[in-house]
């Protein structure tokens, strides 16, 4: 962003700590579906399978270090990448609810995937014009990142909802059960209000007509069923989470709680 | 390698680093230098009177970017250039489009077949690339993985010489 803006969102301690909050944000919903994605590492369906979801895990923790590192600068108190990974509670993470409900089935994953990366490409396609030249710069990266998560976790869809009438069913029920959390994804509160009169963000309604579009366009090719729009927002990026957060960050965060600092 | 335009002995030194750093080997891939992988964004002198060397990451989560980053630094130190600064340049993102011709060729002679064509617009993730083996040369192909042993890298399979092979992905 240019000196003028940075200049002005000093002054301002209110508009400071809501960028800030909505850097975190697109960090810790990286940082926690690639954690996730991780607890496959020697045990998806395939080695193939295995490789694709290390390779997701590893360009969406690398989206979650760039973003961490820039949300500790905007924040000015110190605090690193690593600290604000490892070092937080589960009330201060602010991702989405969706990514860290927990694995399931290889289908279920993939669901999870799907609806995270139709979303991401939507936010980081918007963020290529943003005020914030350093965002911007991220999202263009994890653009190029997100459209090949996007044809793996669509294909996948794909050929599980198409496939057998046990992978259809599976995939049909791993829906069902998400999509719930999908209410969070384009539900603008403030900090969103900001960050679009800012020019920092796009405009959260003007993205889920087309996130919707390209879901209906998928589920379609996938014999797959819209489920009901359920209204009840999920809160996780507010730092209201479901109790499976905290039993993921025990794992991700014990190395360096116990050996603070500790490197290798 | 960008022309540099500046003059004299200014110009002969960073002349001097860009060859410096065409030595320097990518970790993954060692037959490429980070020159060939366009992974040196400039080399130049700043109003602060030092040596700035910018270099990009290519995948966000690339865990070959820190040794990179180490792998430079004692390349400069060793050229009595220590005082040199090292920047991360994030935009515009790294592009398989980058590789010289020079590396493309380097690619194939290593086993690795290059990008396919160029990645400059999105729609070539929806046409599936004609991939040639680098062992035998023949077009038929099959994609077997579209991840393989390090980000950059998709798995392939020759159906002519029935040899597997590595396909370096357009980004």
């Amino acid at each position: 962003m240019s000196a003028r803006q940075q200049a002005a969102q000093e002054r301002d301690p209110v508009q400071q700590a809501a960028h800030v909050r909505y850097v975190l944000r697109l960090a810790d919903t990286s940082l926690v579906l690639g954690q996730r994605l991780g607890e496959w590492v020697g045990h998806a369906p395939a080695l193939e399978e295995d490789l694709g979801l290390a390779n997701l895990a590893l360009d969406l923790i690398g989206q979650a270090r760039l973003l961490l590192s820039y949300a500790g600068e905007l924040e000015g108190r110190g605090r690193d990448e690593d600290a604000l990974a490892f070092l937080r509670d589960a009330p201060e993470f602010a991702n989405l609810t969706l990514a860290e409900q927990p694995n399931g089935d290889f289908g279920h994953t993939i669901v999870r995937q799907w609806l995270i990366d139709a979303w991401q490409l939507e936010i980081y396609q918007g963020l290529l014009m943003s005020a914030d030249s350093r965002l911007g710069a991220i999202a263009a990266k994890a653009l190029k990142e997100t459209r090949y998560h996007h044809r793996f976790s669509s294909g996948w869809l794909i050929r599980l909802g198409d496939g057998t009438p046990e992978s259809h069913d599976r995939v049909q029920a791993a829906l069902g059960c998400l999509w719930r959390f999908t209410a969070e994804l384009f539900a603008a509160d403030d900090v969103d209000e900001r960050m679009q009169a800012a020019a920092i963000a796009p405009a959260l309604a003007e993205l889920a007509p087309r996130w919707s579009a390209r879901i209906d366009e998928d589920l379609a090719a996938a014999t797959l069923r819209r489920p009901a729009a359920q209204p009840y927002p999920w809160h996780g990026r507010r730092g209201v989470h479901t109790e499976h957060l905290g039993h993921m960050l025990a794992e991700m965060q014990h190395l360096q709680r116990s050996y603070p600092g500790v490197q290798w | 390698m960008p022309a540099v335009i500046e003059s004299g002995a200014a110009a002969a030194r960073v002349q001097a680093v860009w060859a410096l750093l065409a030595e320097v080997a990518d970790p993954e891939l060692p037959v490429l230098s980070i020159v060939d992988l366009g992974i040196v964004r400039h080399v130049r002198f700043e109003g602060d009177g030092r040596l700035h060397v910018g270099i990009t990451p290519t995948y966000s989560g690339c865990p070959a970017t820190e040794v990179i980053r180490s792998a430079v630094r004692t390349a400069l130190d060793a050229a009595a250039l220590a005082d040199a600064v090292l920047e991360e340049v994030l935009a515009p993102a790294w592009t398989s489009d980058w590789l010289t011709s020079a590396a493309r060729a380097k690619l194939e002679a290593f086993g690795i077949a290059p990008p396919a064509q160029a990645a400059s617009s999105p729609r070539h993730l929806w046409r599936a690339p004609l991939v040639t083996c680098p062992r035998c040369g023949s077009r038929a192909t099959e994609r077997v993985s579209e991840f393989g042993s390090t980000p950059c890298k998709a798995h392939y399979r020759c159906s002519a010489c029935r040899e597997p092979f590595d396909y370096f992905k357009c980004l």
